[in-house]
């Protein structure tokens, strides 16, 4: 596995869940980690050193790893359960089900490289389904943060949120994409940039390519808001709507297959709200992706800055 | 402690509580519910620390049933220890009652919701892994079909119970030795069981899964081995108790007729006579 080089001004989320855990920890001594075999990959090495007794290693058994970490949380445990995205909710996905949101255990279930951040490492490692797979389960809330303020407070609101809580992120540096403080509260949304021609709704890393694409945009004479939409599940609906009422067209952006995740949510919020807009679902498609970095991947399937630009002269310009 | 006969007794009248549930219930597993009778009436009479009144008492021995389809054996024997209202039986699978066809959390003791098969012992074993945390003394059993067995998810935990020494966990296996399809060693043998679980670092003893005086005798002993978690293979017959039910895969769920429950209640009841007349 590639490790991502340290960016001056930057910093991946998943860095950020690292440095945010331990901090909680030593606030918090019911605060417990568990891992499959991840806590290299998932940043915890230093966790582990701290408190080891804190740490608990099931090994590469990620089905086990949820059922441990229900049975833990129902003796009182804060537990995020970490371990990759495509494996988390994949291979234990009927853990998740039926051990955390059906028992109503409040883990803390945290997918890290989500999405394509492992690139070239291939499908196999993607987490393309993982939205519309948890979507489709009840009690189970979804946070998808977008850069360090944005994990850092989906941290902290995780160890109190007292119900089953889904956290996804991937690891690439992550430019900040709010200046100074944020409000942050699971369910509600964020404006990142004002706007009113074309609304991005957009959710965890392609946060930061929206806000690229509305300066590209706005350089053009054209205004787009980016409203960082880091709760997939509730989602902040009246945030959904103020931007189709307000905006000509609506284009929706997320790491994740286009079926089953925030477009499709937000396509049906506005259909049965009765609420027309111009509107596009920005994702990856649903068939076998070209190699590729996270990046390329990005740049290739129009997810970059310049990909959501076009997008949105295109839905403007449309008659 | 109440004596065998008293305990058997008990566990002659949860069976016929049980084919009453899943005769007016018009559903249920019947054949593992009749076979794990005694191991819960062993458990919940002379095992486990937990009453009505200390369900959520941090410090109450847990019970986790795996094999969540035997749940008319777990309502009847939960009515029996006051945690259900006998009321509350009436009312098994029908329209908006909390006593669905496998446990949940909304049935009063009722530890985690289970029905899947291979979900029970992942759960056990993180219960097991806080108490020891926590420096609490309680105990974590769960009981698991032998089926059930095949899940791989069984074996993730069973290693993750024996690398973390959890000795305060106890897993006991219905071994009636059928599964809807028929004989487990056809359909995919686990033999020889106790080997493989020792060979995953447990502590194993066999016993006679309806001589409810060795059940308690051999789980009032755990852990077996200090530093180990224990294993209980508790050898049993799939619808004990009921002549035409008993190793009949087909009654691994079923329903009896009417003629098939009156004969079943008069077994019962007849069986129930006998062990009045054992005491007297």
């Amino acid at each position: 596995m590639s490790e991502q080089a340290a960016v001056p001004g930057k910093a991946a989320n998943l860095d950020v869940f690292a440095q945010a855990i331990e901090s909680l920890a030593a606030s918090s001594p019911d605060v417990v980690v568990v891992t499959s075999d991840s806590r290299g990959s998932g940043k915890l090495t230093s966790f582990g050193k701290r408190f080891p007794e804190r740490i608990v290693e099931t090994g590469i058994a990620e089905q086990n790893l949820v059922g441990v970490a229900a049975g833990l949380a129902s003796a009182g445990k804060r537990v995020f359960a970490v371990s990759p995205a495509s494996f988390l909710t994949a291979r234990a996905l009927e853990q998740i089900k039926n051990d955390v949101a059906y028992s109503s255990f409040p883990v803390v279930l945290v997918g890290i490289s989500a999405g394509v951040s492992y690139g070239a490492l291939g499908a196999t490692h993607h987490s393309l389904h993982d939205l519309a797979a948890l979507r489709a389960i009840n009690n189970i809330d979804i946070v998808v943060p977008a850069d360090a303020a944005e994990t850092r407070a989906a941290v902290r609101a995780a160890a109190t949120h007292g119900r089953p809580l889904y956290l996804r992120f991937g690891k690439k540096p992550m430019p900040a994409v709010h200046a100074g403080d944020l409000a942050f509260r699971v369910g509600s949304a964020v404006t990142v940039r004002e706007g009113t021609d074309a609304a991005f709704v957009a959710t965890g890393e392609t946060v930061a390519c929206a806000v690229e694409a509305s300066d590209q945009l706005r350089a053009a004479g054209i205004s787009a808001r980016v409203v960082s939409m880091h709760t997939v599940k509730p989602l902040d609906r009246q945030a959904l709507l103020e931007c189709a009422r307000t905006c000509r067209a609506v284009i929706t952006v997320e790491e994740h297959s286009v079926c089953g995740g925030l477009g499709e949510a937000c396509a049906a919020v506005l259909l049965q709200a009765g609420v027309a807009c111009r509107f596009r679902i920005a994702a990856l498609p649903d068939e076998h992706l070209v190699n590729g970095s996270q990046g390329e991947l990005f740049a290739h399937y129009g997810l970059d800055a310049e990909g959501l630009a076009r997008t949105a002269r295109e839905l403007l310009s449309n008659s | 402690m109440t004596n065998v006969n008293q305990l058997r007794t008990i566990a002659n009248r949860y069976r016929r509580a049980v084919i009453d549930l899943v005769y007016k219930g018009r559903t249920g597993h019947t054949g593992g519910s009749l076979s794990c009778v005694d191991i819960l009436t062993a458990l919940y009479h002379c095992i486990l620390r937990v009453t009505p009144q200390t369900a959520s008492d941090p410090d109450r021995d847990r019970y986790v049933q795996s094999k969540g389809h035997a749940v008319e054996a777990l309502y009847v024997v939960l009515a029996g220890r006051g945690f259900v209202p006998q009321s509350d039986l009436e009312r098994f699978s029908r329209f908006d009652s909390p006593l669905i066809g496998h446990p949940t959390r909304a049935v009063a003791g009722i530890e985690a919701n289970t029905g899947a098969l291979g979900h029970g012992l992942p759960i056990a074993a993180g219960m097991a892994l806080a108490g020891r945390m926590d420096g609490r003394g309680y105990r974590v059993f769960t009981l698991l079909g032998d089926g059930e067995c095949a899940e791989g998810s069984n074996w993730e935990a069973a290693l993750f119970a024996a690398h973390h020494k959890l000795d305060n966990l106890t897993t006991i296996v219905d071994r009636n030795r059928l599964q809807i399809t028929g004989n487990t060693e056809t359909v995919c043998g686990l033999d020889p069981l106790d080997a493989k679980f020792a060979a995953f670092g447990w502590s194993v003893v066999s016993v006679d899964g309806h001589d409810i005086g060795a059940l308690a005798e051999t789980l009032g002993r755990v852990p077996f081995t200090p530093g180990k978690p224990s294993m209980v293979i508790a050898g049993t017959v799939k619808g004990r108790g009921v002549s035409f039910m008993e190793n009949q895969a087909s009654w691994h769920h079923g329903v009896p007729s009417e003629e098939q429950y009156r004969t079943a209640v008069r077994e019962l009841d007849d069986a129930f006579a006998r062990l009045s007349a054992e005491r007297a």
